[in-house]
């Protein structure tokens, strides 16, 4: 396939820039952190993006979604990237959807995937237990009952957790934490008795659940997937998560590059813009060819995920690395070049280095996505 | 459609019948590589291989026929190098006339400059090298002092050139000259052909910390110059250089384009150092590996995409700076860890022995010849970014 955007894909990031524009710029975002909002996104762009189709971008028509494909959806996510728009898209039309398309039985799908695809219901994935990705050292325990599982213990880092409807819970059902057999996913309702909720904010002003669980019982009909084998379920579906992420990091990227390159042509010192510094030129220089290589990893991995590509594991780590590490050096650069009113809360690009670190490190920041290369290539 | 397919057919079947079998052969040596040229000494099947493809003009498929080019469209050409990669078949020709002088000839040349030397260079009777930089003008290679003066008809050359690849082995020479030290650096610059064997020409073959090179010192001592080997007007040459600088820049990322499939470094250095676990035991290296490992994947995926983009129509414009930069980068850092990787065995001198090492020590020149690392930064940062100054 080649690597370049089809024409309708340019036509989907044409309206998605122009919707963002309008409804979700950097602006909106500022309003809504300083209002407090504890949802972390707004309510009424939420149900404007569901009625564009966003929610079912990824979900099959016979599901009532659009099945437009990763690519697609990444297009969406590097625009977001730009405007730093938050939404329960990531968690709930792509994590979430995925993870019920491919395991879920016909009866799971057909009660679920409608919803998630109309905007309805906010589905929330409960996978991690530290602040480093390790699915596989999980410990929260799904004990066997007559009728179905108790669960106990805790997670942390739940995108989206606190406005969902339904919880995916990753939960060990046999061997010992560290384990990659013995993982079972579990759906929860998000109100069900013994389960609480603890809210934390994060750096960049989204939300991330903390939930314990005490004896919480669910029923064996709530089990999405094969007991046990989990792991070989929620790969695949978190390869294409970080194909995701890595879109709206380049889009982060790219908004704090070109704003970065606006000021170094307006801000004058010494009686001349700073922009005409060599010092300043190169490094800038460097990031742009930089960041035209994170664009055609995303875009490989993007295309990967659309065909199911057996390359995908090491497309997706090799995007996923690119992205991260691109993203955190612009956006570094990017305060240092701006000087001190880039410090500033009143300026904007504080918020671009915000948002990259987290979106950095979920499920698996730049490190993490080398070493896993290293593996995947032998060594 | 149907008339490609038969294109094709014809293609093939001449291919088979007249590429000698000796031509399908991998390269080994040096002397595998034909050059062409009135020095070249070839192997009958070589000679026989460029005969054939330089008579119908396949050394240089797409130029213009009446030029003793192909005349063939750009569909036709990829089903020949199509057709040609099926049979292995080696190129019949490598040549600077091709790759640099060409282009430039074809789109500022007269006609009859255009009708003497371009059918030359696709039947691969002349070889040509290149006499732009000077001891004195590196990156800023405008400041260039080699000077031409009017004689009436003809010029007068004086002066000395630099970094000359096998000026020795060459018989005409591109060269910028110096023919107004008005105005402008750049506006006093003319762009002139001549032939080596000219008296008052003289060459010495340089050599670098990595040994023996292709590299050349040429000097000038009064050398009469014909004015009908001038190439467009009169102080009006750094258009043309500029322009052939950019085909020159996009052989030297496709180059490093061919290293990519070498993305072993990390299986070569477990057989080197060892693994526990499957994991490399040196951490520290085998970080230094995967990263590298990353961006090398990241840089082939844009080769491939600049290469879509362009099928596609779109341009990304100074992209070549880009590539440059990067892919000379990259295979610099690629010896950098293989030199890490093999320890003191990749320090060796002689013979097979000193192979990583002469490498190693020749791809630092990767990121100063055809324009330095920091000349492509400028070039990236004042015309695609337009900064200022």
């Amino acid at each position: 396939m080649a690597l370049v955007y089809t024409e309708e894909q340019q036509l989907l990031r044409d309206s998605a820039r122009e919707f963002l524009a309008e409804r979700s710029p950097v602006s909106a975002f500022r309003e809504l952190r300083d209002s407090g909002n504890k949802d972390g996104f707004s309510r009424q762009v939420w149900e404007e993006m569901t009625e564009l189709g966003w929610a079912g971008i990824a979900i099959p028509e016979e599901y009532g979604g659009l099945d437009f494909g990763y690519v697609g959806a990444g297009v969406i996510f590097q625009e977001m990237g730009r405007t730093l728009c938050p939404s329960p898209l990531f968690a709930s039309a792509i994590l979430g959807a995925a993870l019920i398309n491919r395991s879920g039985n016909a009866s799971q799908k057909q009660a679920l995937l409608p919803q998630i695809a109309a905007g309805e219901r906010i589905v929330a994935s409960a996978i991690e237990e530290s602040g480093h990705h390790a699915p596989e050292n999980t410990s929260l325990v799904a004990e066997r009952t007559d009728t179905g599982y108790r669960l106990s213990g805790s997670k942390c880092h739940v995108l989206d957790g606190h406005v969902a409807d339904t919880l995916i819970v990753l939960a060990r059902t046999s061997g010992d934490p560290g384990d990659r057999q013995g993982l079972t996913m579990l759906l929860l309702d998000a109100e069900a008795k013994g389960l609480a909720h603890r809210h934390h904010a994060m750096v960049d002003g989204r939300n991330a659940d903390h939930i314990e669980l005490t004896g919480v019982m669910v029923a064996e009909t709530s089990i999405l997937g094969q007991v046990g084998a989990a792991m070989d379920l929620l790969e695949p579906v978190l390869d294409l998560g970080q194909c995701i992420l890595a879109a709206e990091l380049l889009g982060i990227a790219q908004e704090a590059f070109e704003r970065t390159i606006g000021y170094l042509k307006e801000r004058k010192q010494f009686g001349v813009p700073i922009g005409s510094f060599q010092a300043l030129q190169h490094r800038a220089a460097i990031l742009f060819g930089e960041i035209e290589l994170v664009k055609s990893a995303v875009l490989k991995a993007l295309q990967a995920a659309d065909e199911a590509s057996p390359q995908l594991p090491y497309l997706a780590s090799v995007a996923k690395a690119k992205a991260s590490s691109v993203a955190r050096e612009t956006t570094n650069e990017s305060i240092q070049m701006h000087g001190g009113i880039g410090m500033t809360d009143e300026f904007d690009i504080g918020f671009f280095i915000k948002r990259a670190r987290v979106a950095e490190h979920t499920f698996g920041d730049s490190s993490y996505h080398v070493d896993r290369l290293a593996r995947l290539k032998g060594y | 459609m149907a008339e490609l397919e038969q294109f094709r057919e014809e293609t093939r079947a001449w291919l088979g019948e007249n590429c000698p079998e000796s031509m399908r052969t991998p390269i080994t040596s040096d002397k595998d590589i034909c050059w062409g040229g009135r020095k070249a000494e070839l192997s009958p099947d070589q000679r026989t291989w460029l005969a054939r493809m330089g008579a119908r003009g396949w050394t240089v498929p797409t130029w213009p026929s009446e030029y003793g080019g192909g005349g063939l469209s750009k569909a036709e050409a990829k089903v020949l190098a199509a057709e040609m990669r099926r049979i292995n078949a080696r190129s019949p020709l490598a040549s600077f006339g091709i790759w640099m002088l060409g282009p430039a000839l074809l789109k500022f040349g007269s006609e009859a400059q255009k009708k003497e030397h371009i059918p030359r260079i696709a039947r691969g009777e002349i070889r040509w090298c290149q006499g732009y930089s000077e001891p004195n003008a590196g990156s800023d290679l405008a400041s260039l002092a080699s000077r031409a003066d009017d004689q009436g008809d003809h010029y007068l050359v004086n002066g000395q050139k630099i970094w000359a690849s096998y000026a020795d082995q060459s018989d005409w020479i591109f060269c910028l000259v110096r023919t107004s030290s008005e105005g402008k650096k750049q506006g006093g610059i003319s762009f002139v052909l001549f032939d080596m064997a000219t008296k008052g020409v003289t060459t010495r073959p340089i050599k670098l910390i990595s040994g023996a090179s292709p590299f050349c010192e040429i000097f000038f001592d009064n050398v009469v110059v014909s004015k009908t080997n001038l190439i467009g007007e009169e102080n009006n040459g750094w258009t043309i250089a500029k322009y052939l600088l950019t085909h020159e820049r996009e052989m030297i990322s496709g180059m490093a384009q061919e290293n990519t499939g070498l993305d072993i470094l990390g299986k070569t250095a477990v057989q080197a150092i060892g693994a526990r676990n499957g994991i490399l035991s040196d951490g520290l290296l085998r970080a230094d590996i995967a990263q590298f490992d990353v961006d090398l994947a990241a840089f082939t995926m844009t080769l491939e995409r600049v290469r879509d983009e362009a099928k596609a129509g779109q341009s990304l414009g100074a992209a070549s700076s880009m590539l440059k930069y990067y892919g000379t980068e990259l295979n610099k850092r690629r010896y950098e860890l293989l030199l890490r990787i093999q320890g003191l065995d990749a320090l060796g001198w002689q013979g097979e022995d000193g192979v990583v090492a002469r490498d190693w020590l020749r791809s630092k020149a990767n990121s100063i010849e055809g324009g330095t690392s920091e000349v492509q930064l400028n070039i990236i940062a004042k015309r695609i970014l337009g900064l200022p100054g």
